[in-house]
């Protein structure tokens, strides 16, 4: 496949950065295969580069079915725990080639490195453990503390997730609490081991409107207050706007289109981008724009075009052109770490968001 | 959980974990699985049997299960023509006899032929359990569709009774019952045909409620169709594959039962043979003639590992054509 | 908790009463005089008078039925007609033997099952998965009795491995005691000890599939703790279902395999009391084996409390 730019610089410079800090986590070609229906493996992500500096967040982006949450479950190691293999390409973390390593060098890592949260966070939980003891499990495998330090450390842990009465609904079980409050119950247990990363698979997209403020509220203040580094993987642009610095656009497997988070919400430079961004529902700011919805659906594994992936759905798709060769990522013009995966990158001009 | 349910069906909250059904191993995960996976879909249309069939066919495994079976049925039909000896006739002098040219499987301790007496054998078992999973159906699957299609006290009478059917330990029940009628192959068989009538009836009776209520239904009953009319015409044919599961399966655990009162003395009576009673002399000579344990049991496993299989097939058959509407 | 055993216990009392009533229902029900069916082959006139007398066969059936039932409830399930020795007692004694036989039939069933389903869920759809699975399915075919006629043929009258037949006590010590045991044990316990694998397997499989599970891997924990202590709990709840149900049929296994193994236990008892048409002692067995069933499933009712913390509440 031609590459315009080299993989390890894709994303990497964060506009008005002083001093270029050392990647906290950085995944380089990742290409992950699952078995086919038909026998065989067939290849889910392909060719997947982003970096992430410590206390950094950065957003994945895109809508389901375009291999985000594949990406980050492959980012900790679980690819195997989910029928799947790591077909090629790299997961560095903090300078460490994990993809070369052993399974349980990843595993050691889980926790005190890097920790997730799930869509589900009462099917995330285990029924039959109260919340205090799936806390302390992590905190005593880890930080090597015993039964009553963990114990202690998982009340600590619910009382700054905001849960009240933190020392009674310890000894809870997730069957007793909301989904709100089984996220963050989650939350505290992957936070209670002082990880480095955090991964957020559509942390709020189960959850009532009410309640998905209030966990991303949590999310940039632990954020604040730890400096945590932060994967948020969302298909809803209008929440990655208020959280992240960087965003990565993933479209049928492959990145589509990564830019800072400002460069990228008024200037985007992919139409899947733009698409994106117009289907954002902007209540009171802008009236002259209806809600924008991109006509039909995400190829599936398997069914990906020859060509570009999204010319099918593409409104600016030229025959003999867009459908013809698979288009590279190329660097956009004028702006650092932008670039996006389309060949019409210099001719267009895209709506972005309008304020 | 409801207080009223029996100890028999303990259901447990609504974990998405609880199977909640009786299932065991092979044979009675089958069963268990009848009115989840093949009547409980929901789907009004009752299945068609010629996609069951195609779809048997299909698999191996039932194919060869079912070709076993009908051997096993020709064998005991033909059993005079093929049994090399009268399997009554007392010999004696060769009592206790090992495998050899004249005896292939040896001789039982009054000198009798073990080859001709495994041939009318499974004359004496499989009609047996021909008689006792028709006993089984008669009980169970009139009182199954009445249970469904009334539903209320009826229904809580049949059901209630049928759970402590259920509950009882089978082989238990059919000996009190034997003891009660007689020693005997029609009593034994009448018994243990009784002990498997809850399985008829709970099949039957989820498939009736099943549809009880469905449109084609209600329509036929305001159309005036009498009460038995429209039971056969729209329920039998949505209880019907099912229950041919239902049988197969029975007839497995029927040949075992069978196999069981017949060794305790309780079944056939001397000089018949059957399988079981074959293993009674077995347990009486183990020491003399240790071979007398081998072609009873390896022909009663075989009988149960089919059926087991037949019914494998059918339940599989029965899961795809539901899924494949 | 305790109130909803209770309440359990309450509804599960009435199904003691039910199988007896069919017994009794059947007596009334067989053709011809029942006095006469019951006293067997040749019924001496005083034979016939005795059994009349002793089942109360000249009154009405629901009568002699709740009659019954009040003298149970009294404690009193009668006197053998084969023996002068009560009922009661008869059992008594000869229970300790079946329970034991039940007992080390369930543990070998337990340990056996749930070893195979870890290690074949542990080697996931490998070589030893497809043998578990095979060994399993094939077992649940095997007829217990003959199995256990195997057994004896070959490691104890054979190889001379363990005692052939008949039972001591545990009071004689443990390993005469179970030395006793192992055969019959392992015959009674291979059909469930096959459920179990195939039931736990199964449950494992679809445990390890779920967001908890993946979610203790994503937690670092180590491969024995996500097996063992968070897929182990959860899969056991259709395990412990099917164990409840299984414990009837081992029961009525012991029946065929203290014949084989020459036990004096309850199934011999009952045998001998089909033989002698000995009602008061069968109805006694019946009414003994419905209890014990009953008191299993409330025993696997409570667990779910264990297992599923949602049922407690």
């Amino acid at each position: 496949m031609a590459r315009e730019t080299a993989p390890g610089a894709t994303a990497g410079t964060r506009t008005g950065a002083t001093e270029p800090a050392a990647d906290l986590l950085r995944v380089e070609n990742l290409s992950v295969e699952f078995p086919a229906p038909s026998g065989g493996w067939q290849t889910t992500v392909q060719d997947v580069s982003f970096s992430l500096r410590p206390g950094e967040s950065m957003a994945l982006v895109g809508e389901s079915g375009s291999g985000k949450t594949v990406t980050s479950i492959a980012v900790m190691g679980l690819t195997g725990a989910t029928g799947g293999r790591i077909a090629s390409g790299r997961v560095v973390f903090d300078g460490v080639d994990l993809t070369a390593g052993t399974q349980k060098q990843w595993r050691d890592l889980r926790g005190p490195g890097m920790g997730m949260i799930f869509q589900q966070p009462i099917r995330s939980l285990n029924p039959a453990y109260t919340v205090g003891d799936q806390i302390a499990e992590s905190v005593r495998k880890h930080l090597g503390m015993n039964r009553r330090q963990a114990r202690a450390r998982a009340v600590e842990m619910l009382e700054m997730v905001q849960i009240p009465r933190a020392a009674q609904r310890v000894d809870e079980y997730p069957h007793a609490f909301s989904g709100g409050m089984c996220q963050r119950v989650m939350i505290a247990m992957v936070m209670a081991c002082n990880p480095r990363l955090l991964i957020a698979d559509e942390p709020t997209t189960a959850l009532d409107v009410t309640v998905q403020e209030r966990i991303l509220e949590l999310l940039r203040d632990l954020q604040e207050q730890t400096g945590v580094a932060l994967l948020f993987v969302s298909h809803d642009l209008a929440v990655v706007a208020e959280l992240c610095q960087e965003v990565v656009v993933m479209y049928a497997g492959e990145v589509a289109e990564n830019a800072p988070s400002e460069q990228l919400f008024f200037n985007p430079r992919h139409p899947y981008t733009s698409g994106l961004l117009g289907s954002i529902p902007k209540p009171g700011l802008s009236t002259d724009r209806r809600l924008r919805a991109i006509p039909g659906g995400i190829p599936s594994p398997g069914a990906w075009p020859h060509g570009c992936r999204f010319s099918s759905r593409c409104e600016y798709a030229q025959p003999g052109r867009c459908d013809v060769a698979h288009p590279g990522l190329v660097r956009v013009d004028g702006a650092a770490g932008h670039h996006a995966r389309c060949v019409r990158v210099a001719e267009l001009s895209l709506d972005g968001v309008t304020v | 959980m409801s207080a009223n349910q029996s100890p028999t069906s303990p259901v447990p909250g609504n974990d998405p974990l609880d199977t909640g059904a009786p299932a065991g191993g092979l044979a009675e995960t089958v069963l268990a699985e009848v009115p989840t996976a093949a009547v409980g879909a929901g789907d009004p249309e009752p299945v068609a049997a010629p996609g069951i069939l195609r779809s048997i066919v299909r698999r191996p495994a039932t194919i060869v299960a079912g070709v076993f079976l009908l051997v096993l049925a020709l064998v005991a039909i033909f059993a005079p023509a093929l049994a090399p000896y009268d399997p009554d006739v007392q010999d004696l002098l060769q009592r206790l006899k090992p495998p050899s040219a004249e005896h292939w499987l040896g001789t039982d301790d009054y000198g009798r032929d073990v080859l001709s007496r495994l041939i009318f054998g499974a004359r004496v078992s499989l009609w047996a359990a021909l008689q006792a999973a028709a006993v089984a159906l008669v009980l169970g699957l009139p009182a199954g569709m009445i249970a469904g299609y009334r539903g209320g006290w009826v229904d809580a009478i049949l059901t209630r009774l049928m759970d402590a059917l259920m509950s009882a330990p089978s082989l238990v029940l059919a000996i009190t019952i034997v003891a009660v009628l007689g020693a005997g192959i029609t009593n034994a068989m009448l018994a243990i045909g009784l002990v498997m009538a809850p399985r008829f009836f709970r099949v039957a009776r989820a498939g009736t409620m099943d549809v009880r209520h469905e449109t084609y239904i209600e329509a036929s009953i305001a159309l005036g169709c009498s009460t038995l009319r429209t039971t056969v015409r729209h329920v039998l044919p949505n209880v019907l594959p099912p229950i041919i599961l239902v049988i197969s399966v029975s007839l497995g655990t029927a040949v075992a039962a069978e196999a069981s009162l017949s060794f305790l003395g309780l079944g056939v009576q001397a000089p018949a043979a059957s399988w079981g009673s074959m293993l009674s002399t077995a347990s009486s000579n183990m020491r003399l003639a240790p071979y007398l344990v081998w072609p009873p049991g390896v022909m009663i496993f075989l009988a149960v590992l089919a059926f087991t299989y037949v019914g494998d097939g059918v339940r599989r058959a029965l899961v795809r054509t539901r899924s494949g509407n | 908790m305790l109130r909803y055993a209770g309440r359990r216990l309450l509804a599960a009392i009435p199904l003691l009463f039910v199988v007896p009533l069919l017994v009794f229902a059947l007596i009334e029900l067989a053709p011809g005089d029942p006095a006469v069916i019951l006293a067997g082959d040749e019924p001496t006139p005083e034979r016939v008078e005795a059994i009349r007398e002793e089942l109360n066969l000249n009154d009405p059936v629901l009568l002699r039925y709740l009659m019954w039932i009040g003298d149970v409830v009294r404690g009193d399930l009668g006197t053998s007609f084969l023996s002068d020795q009560t009922v009661t007692e008869l059992l008594t004694r000869r229970m300790a033997t079946t329970l034991s036989l039940v007992l080390v039939a369930m543990i070998f069933a337990i340990v056996l099952g749930a070893t195979l389903a870890l290690v074949a869920t542990l080697r996931s759809g490998g070589i030893v998965d497809r043998i578990v699975n095979g060994f399993a399915s094939i077992s649940i075919a095997i007829p217990g009795f003959w199995f256990g006629l195997v057994l004896a043929s070959v490691f104890a009258v054979g190889l001379q491995m363990f005692p052939a037949f008949g039972y001591q006590p545990l009071s004689d010590g443990f390993w005469p005691w179970l030395s006793h045991l192992i055969l019959p044990g392992i015959a009674l316990g291979l059909l469930p000890a096959a459920e179990v694998t195939l039931q736990l397997r199964s449950a494992l499989g679809q445990v390890m599939k779920t967001d908890y599970v993946l979610n203790a891997e994503a937690k670092g924990l180590s491969r024995s703790s996500v097996v063992f202590k968070h897929s182990l709990k959860n899969a056991c709840i259709p395990v412990i279902t099917v164990l409840g149900f299984r414990v009837a049929e081992v029961l009525a296994g012991s029946v065929t395999i203290e014949m084989i193994y020459n036990m004096p236990g309850l199934g011999r008892t009952a045998v001998e009391a089909v033989q002698g048409r000995d009602v008061p002692v069968l109805l006694g067995f019946v009414l003994f084996s419905t209890t014990i069933v009953v008191l299993v499933n409330l025993i696997v009712d409570i667990s779910y409390g264990y297992f599923n913390p949602k049922v407690r509440s």
